[in-house]
């Protein structure tokens, strides 16, 4: 097995006093993709934020290849090569479509994505470039989201429930850009609801339950009933 | 033509205003931080023009090249030292800070300057003018002006076309986002002092050559920049231009009328378009 690219030691995550995670143990191999599944308010876009840097943590509560990165900022962890889709996209609104790609390179990590990659992946980017980003549909504006994303050269990719609000089609799009993204090397992190997507994308999956990891395993295996009790917490 | 002539002239103030409302625009626009110090701030530029022009023996256009540079120092250093501690949610911290500061700054350049009034010698551009027409316009306002669009030219520039002014909008925007891009919002803000405080030293030292100065100024200042700001509306660089000829136009023809009228001639211009467009006259679209 390959050495851990992300490594997460019982991280637990506070907003002031409330606490949203509780010793989350987890590990991401290089080039592995992995699927968080969770019902609402079990703690996923938590654990984005915590990795990401967006919520700070114990320094040694998230490892990154091999240093400790839970008390950094979350732009020190950007320039490490973590990059997130964020949930509900975020896209800035006074930067146009292409503005909003080229402002995710903007460190200048080398790799091999570009405006003309990303243009490549969504055409219709290209066409859409000089339009200020919120006149875009939503799916078009979660493409600008993942593109944005994709402009940093992450070594590390999560995507935040990057189908909600999207229309099946669409999301059937956006999936099937999937492996092509991350096909170059990258591993990924994947927050999802919708159980059956996720781990068809994924080679491992975790389950949150309030805040805990209540069940993970190999996605193509997974038995449906323990995924329901430990998404629910009912027998 | 003699109101022509007040129009031209109060034109030509208004290009003072615009370079006072600048810096406060800016700050405004990237960090949402009133800054009630920036009259004073202009005062201190006007007193280090001051000294650098005695120290130096430089004329006082030659001595923006120390003030400038010297101005924004000081505002990135202000900015990462102490402002950026005060913003978040509340929007209180800030105005405190910034009233203590301007309180501050006038106390020292009281010590430092003592409460005389200074003014810095600009030599033959004081009194040099040119003829349009029948018109005879100052050289030092004509200056002024030119110097204030030239400003305003570069900031939209730089807000609109590189990618500095594209990680002050993505910062504005949403400022945890802007992190993820790998944006420290603490270093943005500062170079956003920085480069509003180099402005700032610009219309500090234009203000000491054309009147006298002391201590106590800063405050005028501050509004006759505020009122520029929100009449052009607020987040529009070209609005505040024109939001600082407004003003500098009400005030000549104001003066013309009635010599005691100059100032409230610009605040009753300020309330008129408040209470018509209470959003300026040119808002920024995205707000
Ligand atoms: N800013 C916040 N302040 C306080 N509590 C918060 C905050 N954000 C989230 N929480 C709480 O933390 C818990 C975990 O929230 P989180 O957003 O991580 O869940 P999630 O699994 O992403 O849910 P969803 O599927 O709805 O996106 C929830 O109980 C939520 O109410
Ligand atoms: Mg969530």
């Amino acid at each position: 097995m390959p050495e851990p690219i992300l490594k997460l030691n019982s991280l637990d995550a506070f907003y002031g006093d409330f606490q949203a995670l509780y010793g989350v143990d987890l590990e991401v191999s290089e080039g592995e993709v992995l699927a968080i599944i969770g019902a609402n308010g079990a703690g996923k876009t938590t654990l984005m934020r915590s990795i990401s840097g967006l919520t700070q943590n114990a320094s040694d509560m998230v490892k990154y290849r091999g240093g400790s990165i839970g008390a950094l900022r979350a732009d020190q962890v950007a320039a490490q090569g973590i990059a997130l889709v964020p949930e509900g996209r975020q896209l800035f609104p006074s930067l146009s479509v292409e503005e909003n790609l080229m402002i995710g390179g903007q460190m200048g990590r080398k790799g091999p994505w570009s405006l003309k990659a990303v243009y490549t992946l969504f055409p219709i980017l290209q066409e859409r470039r000089n339009q200020q980003s919120t006149s875009l549909s939503g799916g078009q504006q979660q493409m600008v989201a993942i593109g944005r994303a994709l402009m940093a050269n992450p070594d590390l990719i999560l995507f935040d429930e990057i189908s909600l609000g999207l229309a099946p089609i669409i999301i059937k799009d956006i999936y099937a850009a999937l492996p092509g993204i991350i096909g170059e090397g990258m591993s990924a992190l994947i927050v999802e609801q919708d159980i059956t997507k996720a781990l068809s994308v994924s080679s491992r999956f975790y389950c949150l339950q309030e805040g805990r990891v209540s069940l993970n395993g190999a996605s193509a295996t997974a038995a449906r009933e323990d995924i329901s009790r430990a998404y629910f917490g009912v027998e | 033509m003699e109101w022509v002539n007040a129009v031209v002239q109060g034109t030509l103030l208004g290009g003072l205003y615009a370079l006072f409302a600048a810096g406060l625009s800016l700050i405004f626009g990237v960090m949402r931080l009133v800054n009630i110090a920036h009259g004073d701030l202009i005062v201190l530029g006007a007193y280090l023009g001051l000294s650098v022009t005695t120290l130096l023996g430089l004329h006082p256009i030659a001595a923006l090249i120390v003030v400038v540079p010297a101005m924004a120092l000081i505002g990135y250093i202000l900015q990462r030292g102490i402002l950026n501690q005060t913003l978040g949610k509340d929007i209180l911290p800030p105005l405190l800070v910034t009233f203590g500061l301007s309180v501050i700054i006038q106390n020292a350049l009281l010590e430092t300057y003592s409460a005389d009034p200074q003014k810095m010698n600009a030599g033959a551009l004081e009194t040099a003018s040119v003829s349009i027409g029948s018109l005879s316009l100052g050289l030092l306002p004509v200056l002024t002006f030119g110097i204030a669009i030239v400003v305003i030219a570069s900031l939209q520039w730089m807000f609109y076309r590189t990618s500095l002014g594209r990680a002050f909008r993505a910062t504005s925007d949403n400022q945890e986002i802007a992190q993820l891009m790998g944006l420290n919002r603490r270093h943005i803000f500062g170079l956003a002092m920085a480069l509003a405080l180099g402005v700032t030293a610009i219309a500090g030292i234009m203000l000491g050559i054309r009147t006298s100065f002391d201590p106590s100024i800063g405050g005028g200042r501050l509004i006759f920049g505020f009122e520029a700001v929100i009449i052009g509306g607020l987040g529009n660089l070209w609005g505040t231009l024109i939001g600082g000829v407004i003003l500098g136009v009400a005030q000549t023809i104001g003066a013309k009328i009635d010599p005691g009228w100059q100032l409230l001639a610009g605040h009753i211009a300020f309330l008129v378009i408040l209470a018509v467009r209470p959003n300026g006259l040119f808002p920024r679209i995205n707000e």
